[in-house]
């Protein structure tokens, strides 16, 4: 499967497609303030834009989208950001999660929670994109050798 | 393994009266919407502000954001949104020990 697709037809089709949907993936997470969304579907689009690439160039033709390295560490990171703001918040004295408690000068409580709702949603997007995408490149294993050896290394 | 024809069709009454009974029960729901429901009272039967009335009339004010179920699942109860975020890291971990190969083990 992360062997590279042989039709062209397939691989120009999801080249030009992976951008769009992960544009939208942005949008998504970005204008969730505004219209249905948020950081689990934006993350979601976003790992399905990754993932159309590794599925059609192949594994290691795709690895400077978003490299399977850097991909779990990158999840670690999503998760971080969202406790570690409850845990920012509760060195200022609020409670977990209570954005409005973190005293930003010349900003009223209410604008406060925006953008702490815009973090967390940031942090959500990034651990679910690279969480998935990781997921996907644990479970999907190159099989270089096609053939009748397949699965003759087992899990060790 | 062959089913009898009886045992059939007692499987396919049974599965027919708890489809009756699921659809009385849908139907005695309160409608969507409707702001006589007892999930939209400012004050609940047991005496108690209801949550989802506080939600509806102070999302706004509270956060500056339209979308008020963004603000439901980013701050009211955000601390539920953080489990949604540790399972499918805790997922992604769990792939991460169990399946993916080393470059020592890669032969």
């Amino acid at each position: 499967m992360t062997n590279p697709s042989q039709s062209l037809i397939i691989k120009m089709v999801s080249r030009t497609l992976a951008a769009f949907i992960q544009v939208f993936g942005l949008y998504v997470i970005i204008h969730g303030h505004y219209s249905p969304g948020g950081g689990f579907q934006g993350g979601a689009l976003l790992a399905a834009g990754v993932l159309l690439i590794r599925m059609t160039e192949g594994r290691e033709a795709s690895q400077p989208t978003l490299a399977t390295a850097i991909a779990t560490p990158l999840a670690s990171l999503g998760a971080v950001i969202f406790a570690g703001l409850g845990v920012v918040i509760l060195f200022f004295g609020g409670n977990y999660m209570d954005y409005g408690a973190v005293p930003v000068p010349g900003m009223e409580p209410a604008m406060i929670r925006y953008y702490g709702i815009l973090i967390v949603e940031v942090g959500i997007g990034l651990a679910v994109m690279t969480g998935l995408v990781s997921i996907f490149d644990d479970m999907v294993r190159t099989n270089r050798q096609s053939g009748p050896d397949l699965g003759k290394g087992g899990l060790s | 393994m062959k089913m009898s024809k009886g045992k059939k069709l007692l499987g396919f009454a049974s599965l027919l009266a708890l489809t009756v009974l699921l659809l009385v029960a849908v139907d005695s729901l309160p409608k969507r919407g409707l702001p006589d429901a007892p999930a939209h009272q400012v004050i609940n039967a047991a005496g108690n502000p209801g949550a989802g009335a506080y939600f509806i009339r102070s999302a706004y004010e509270d956060a500056a954001t339209p979308n008020m179920v963004t603000v439901v699942l980013g701050d009211y109860r955000s601390f539920d949104t953080l489990g949604e975020v540790v399972v499918v890291f805790a997922a992604a971990i769990a792939c991460y020990l169990i399946l993916r190969r080393r470059e020592d083990e890669e032969k």
